[in-house]
């Protein structure tokens, strides 16, 4: 009797599958543990067959029999799948996935065209992510084919060369509620495409205008946008101070600003755009900009400023010193390439900055000890520390990270005279995931074993150009 | 005789007549006329003496220069009411109104007297020559009936041309002479009054008069070079509508309202060649056609354009009619707005009231009456390119986009025929040279960290695509495969770690070293 029951009664009964779904979302990072869970039994099979949302097939043949197994799919990455094309898109939009279908990911394919874009933009009425990035030979057909998607949410279609401004136009029309798009290098999208994107898709958060042959023209309408928090304007040489200076509103949402590789812009210009973006956060001026002392005045009244980078901008020590004399506190402060930071102003930022998360000094090649050791006095919870080829840095400062920077998760010392010694220091940080101990002459294997033995959580390695190496440990 | 009449005819028609030849000639052609007409005839030989004329009938033809020999003369008599229409500009010297420029009239009316026995005196001849045809060889008898229609055609024409000239000294003719107006208004003013025991040849000189000015209509009213003035006349004479008194009861510098026929408004020639008929829509064309009929024609004088007359109506401002019953640019419409010129009129009608049947060829929707218009059309068919989804094209495409704009669910319409290849093949050609010379270079150098096989067998699986795709795979794989080798030149593909790093945003870093494996595996 005992023995009947306690056959009939299976203890994982009880579990609903809500909680069988709650446990595998915590196995996310884990997919070994995942095929072991669904090859335990048929139960378990079909429990994980129904709880699986997010897809990567290797292979875009198999996807029929895969939506048979995974109908609840609303992420299908198919960006390894370079075969995908027309047959596979139908099945997709065939497939139970129709209903289900969120976001598709298509930017390594090129064999499909307009046709099977169309399957899928009528067919799967929920989708609202595409990427169609480096869709070299899709035209305004096929844009036209993917403005039948009537909710799509977010676009890219990056390196789209084809696409013009009536494709464009096609799809601010049709997608009015479009919160990314990205437009990078689609190099036949001119001021008009741009100008209706913003006048008619008004819900857009994200707009990545760069490489495009625009001017101030389209910029009114963009600026314009209520909820615009990312602008990438980056390698826009159609847009100057003067035309800058002529916009009469700023973008009062904007978030992040983008404005890289603009060699006719300079902080004139810089201003006029961000005037009144109370909320701006982040600020990437690399390649352009010259880091003066008008510049980082420019910068003087945003209080929510976080993350500035200028890589690889020339800058004058006064600049790089007045961003110390900043209002708001920076997380992130990007300086790689600038190889005119010397120890001095360096100090004098990161002391005014305590709450440095990241910092990136790559190349700087004058710093020295002395930036080493304030930057580890004053910024305690840094998480990312960059200063590949800092070779003016002794080894003695490696020790002073280690000690100090207790936070730290990233570490990139390509290049530098760090030693077992630092090496030692470094492994007791302990979140330490990411290491890069490239072109290091000084290192062993002993500083090495130190970095594996305590570094339980490194994911990634660099040893580039190890000198000796024995496998131990 | 005939022949010889024939010829007559014709020097008749080209110089002024002699009395005394048409006294002869009358006296010739007697012998020709029906009974009736030689009844007539002698009874007005025999009766030389001038009657009164009724000027209710016909005053226009009061005065009258009589020919020393009188014998032209051929009085009518009112009272018998022989209406004799050759006869009607007879007879008149006593009864000559002296209110107005009497020797222009006695000139006017002698001229038109014998031009009307010469008319009269042709269409006996054809008479004549009708009961003669059987006797006759065919050709011959056509030749001759040419001829003499083309004198009648010229004697006819220069009638009505002199008649016209009378016709605005008859302004202040008594009201009680409007019936005889609008008898003028016919052909020649030929008035006919009924007449008792002549009605029947009054018919029949009607009908005599009527066929003359049949046949003189369609073929040319402009067969000399007339003038406008004349013609305005001539086809304001012949419209059978009441426009006598248009000519005369305007006020004074007030515009004169002209109307010309529907058919002579369509006609598609309006100068025709007295000599043989062919048709010319410009008088220029007929002057260069004349030249080849004779060196008479080759003179300056005769090449010339012909001067407007200005002796008649130099005052007065000519507007004109449609034809068209209910139209608004028809005299008797309420709210009248009159055309200016007849070519005005001709275009109105045909745009207004024919139909459309000139089809342009590149449409193949518009059509027009006119062929004018079909060719300014046809200049600017088709310049439209940028076509919205409402079917509204725009000749700029930023109107269009201005357009899409301002209204919800407008799209700019995409071409169908687009050819991506076509597209692309010019301009990624050249970066395609550019990249398969960096990628035999840096091939070289990929083989020799990655087995030659794989890049090789790359470059095919992707070349199968499509040839112009070849220059396009080596930027694919350029994507894929450089990032982690950083000592390889990449001018043309600087955005390579860009497109990567927004193909998987947020772990660039990561990518640019493991992306290199990932994609060999992908290869594979």
């Amino acid at each position: 009797m005992e023995a009947k029951r306690k056959k009939n009664s299976n203890p994982f009964d009880f579990l609903s599958e809500e909680i069988i779904f709650n446990i595998l979302d915590h196995l996310n990072n884990d997919p070994f543990a995942r095929k072991s869970f669904s090859l335990t039994c048929r139960n378990f099979y079909s429990i994980e067959s129904r709880h699986r949302k997010i897809l990567k097939p290797l292979c875009a043949e198999t996807l029929s029999r895969t939506s048979a197994r995974y109908p609840f799919i609303t992420q299908l990455d198919l960006s390894l799948c370079p075969r995908a094309n027309d047959d596979a898109l139908s099945i997709v939009s065939s497939s139970p996935w129709k209903l289900t279908l969120r976001s598709i990911n298509l930017s390594r394919s090129r064999l499909f065209t307009k046709v099977g874009l169309s399957s899928l933009a009528v067919n799967c009425r929920f989708l609202t992510e595409i990427d169609l990035s480096n869709g070299t030979e899709m035209g305004d057909a096929a844009a036209a084919a993917i403005a039948e998607a009537k909710n799509l949410e977010r676009l890219w279609l990056a390196r789209c060369k084809l696409i013009t401004d009536l494709g464009i136009g096609r799809i601010a029309a049709c997608c009015r509620k479009l919160k990314l798009l990205c437009l990078k290098w689609c190099i036949r999208v001119t001021d008009l495409g741009v100008e209706l994107v913003a006048l008619k898709c008004q819900e857009i958060r994200t707009l990545d205008l760069s490489y495009l042959p625009i001017t101030e023209k389209c910029l009114p309408p963009v600026v314009k946008l209520q909820y615009l928090e990312d602008l990438v304007l980056e390698g826009c040489h159609g847009i100057d101070d003067d035309g800058l200076a002529s916009l009469e509103y700023s973008c009062k949402s904007l978030k992040a600003l983008n404005l890289s590789k603009c060699q006719n812009i300079s902080h004139v210009g810089l201003s006029s755009l961000i005037k009144g973006a109370d909320y701006l956060q982040q600020l990437i001026l690399a390649y352009s900009f010259w880091v003066s002392a008008d510049l980082s005045k420019c910068l003087h009244n945003f209080p929510m400023l976080q993350s500035i980078k200028f890589e690889d901008c020339p800058v004058a020590r006064s600049g790089i010193k007045a961003i110390g004399n900043w209002h708001g506190s920076l997380k992130e402060l990007s300086l790689s390439k600038c190889s005119g930071v010397t120890d001095e102003e360096l100090s004098f930022v990161v002391q005014s900055h305590k709450e440095l998360r990241k910092l990136d000094i790559t190349c700087c090649h004058k710093i020295t000890y002395a930036s080493i050791n304030s930057i580890t006095k004053s910024c305690t919870s840094l998480t990312s520390l960059r200063m590949e080829c800092c070779k003016l840095v002794s080894w003695e400062a490696f020790v002073l990270i280690g000690q100090q920077c207790q936070y730290l998760e990233e570490l990139d010392i390509t290049e530098n005279e760090v030693n077992d010694e630092g090496l030692k220091s470094i492994s007791r940080c302990s979140k330490l995931s990411s290491l890069k101990l490239g072109i290091c002459s000084n290192i062993t294997d002993e500083g090495l074993t130190h970095v594996g033995s305590t570094c339980s959580t490194l994911k990634e390695l660099d040893l580039y150009r190890f000198v000796t190496f024995h496998l131990c440990a | 005789m005939d022949l010889k009449e024939g010829l007559r005819a014709e020097t008749w028609a080209k110089s002024s007549l002699a009395e005394n030849e048409m006294s002869k000639r009358i006296s010739s052609n007697n012998p020709c006329f029906t009974d009736f007409n030689s009844q007539q005839y002698q009874q007005k030989w025999e009766d030389p003496s001038i009657l009164d004329y009724d000027i209710r009938i016909n005053p226009a033809f009061q005065e009258f220069n009589q020919p020393p020999q009188n014998q032209s003369s051929l009085p009518c008599d009112p009272t018998n009411q022989i209406k004799n229409p050759f006869q009607m500009n007879e007879n008149l010297q006593t009864n000559k109104m002296q209110d107005w420029d009497p020797k222009a009239m006695l000139n006017n009316l002698s001229f038109l007297e014998q031009k009307i026995h010469e008319l009269q005196d042709l269409v006996h001849l054809i008479v004549g020559r009708r009961s003669q045809i059987l006797g006759r060889p065919d050709e011959l008898v056509a030749q001759q009936q040419q001829l003499i229609t083309a004198d009648l055609t010229s004697i006819i024409v220069q009638l009505i041309s002199t008649a016209g000239s009378l016709l605005p000294s008859m302004k202040h003719t008594l009201s009680a002479a409007t019936p005889s107006m609008g008898q003028l208004g016919q052909f020649g003013g030929v008035p006919f009054p009924p007449g008792a025991g002549l009605s029947d040849s009054v018919q029949v000189q009607n009908s005599c008069a009527k066929k003359v000015s049949n046949q003189s209509n369609p073929i040319d009213l402009v067969g000399n070079s007339g003038t406008q003035q004349n013609h305005a006349v001539e086809e304001h004479d012949l419209k059978d509508e009441d426009d006598a008194d248009d000519g005369e009861q305007l006020p004074p510098g007030s515009y004169e309202i002209l109307q010309l026929e529907k058919e002579e408004i369509l006609a598609p020639h309006t100068h025709f060649c007295t000599i043989c008929g062919k048709g010319f829509k410009r008088d220029a064309n007929l002057r260069m056609h004349m030249r080849g009929h004779g060196d008479e024609y080759k003179t300056p004088a005769a090449l010339a354009k012909p001067h407007k007359e200005s002796s008649s109506e130099p005052m007065l401002i000519k507007r004109y009619s449609c034809p068209y019953a209910g139209c608004k640019r028809n005299k008797d419409h309420k709210k009248f707005q009159p055309l200016k010129t007849i070519l005005c009129v001709k275009n109105h009608y045909k745009r207004t009231h024919c139909d459309k049947s000139y089809v342009c060829s590149r449409c193949n929707t518009k059509k027009f009456s006119v062929i004018a218009d079909l060719k300014t059309h046809e200049k600017h068919c088709g310049k439209d390119k940028w076509l919205c989804s409402c079917g509204t094209t725009f000749s700029r495409k930023d109107k269009l986009f201005g357009h899409i704009a301002l209204f919800q669910g407008h799209t700019p319409a995409i071409p169908l025929d687009e050819t991506i290849k076509g597209l692309a093949g010019p301009s990624d050609r050249r970066e395609g040279n550019e990249a398969t010379s960096k990628i035999g270079s840096t091939n070289f150098n990929f083989g020799s960290s990655v087995p030659n096989g794989t890049g090789v067998s790359d470059m095919d699986a992707k070349g199968n695509v499509d040839d112009p795709t070849n220059y396009f795979s080596p930027l694919n794989f350029d994507t894929c495969n450089f990032d982690g080798f950083h000592e390889f030149p990449r001018p043309p593909f600087d955005d390579s770690e860009n497109a990567f790093s927004f193909l998987i945003p947020g772990s660039c870093n990561y990518i640019q070293k493991t992306g290199g494996e990932t994609s060999l595996n992908t290869l594979k």
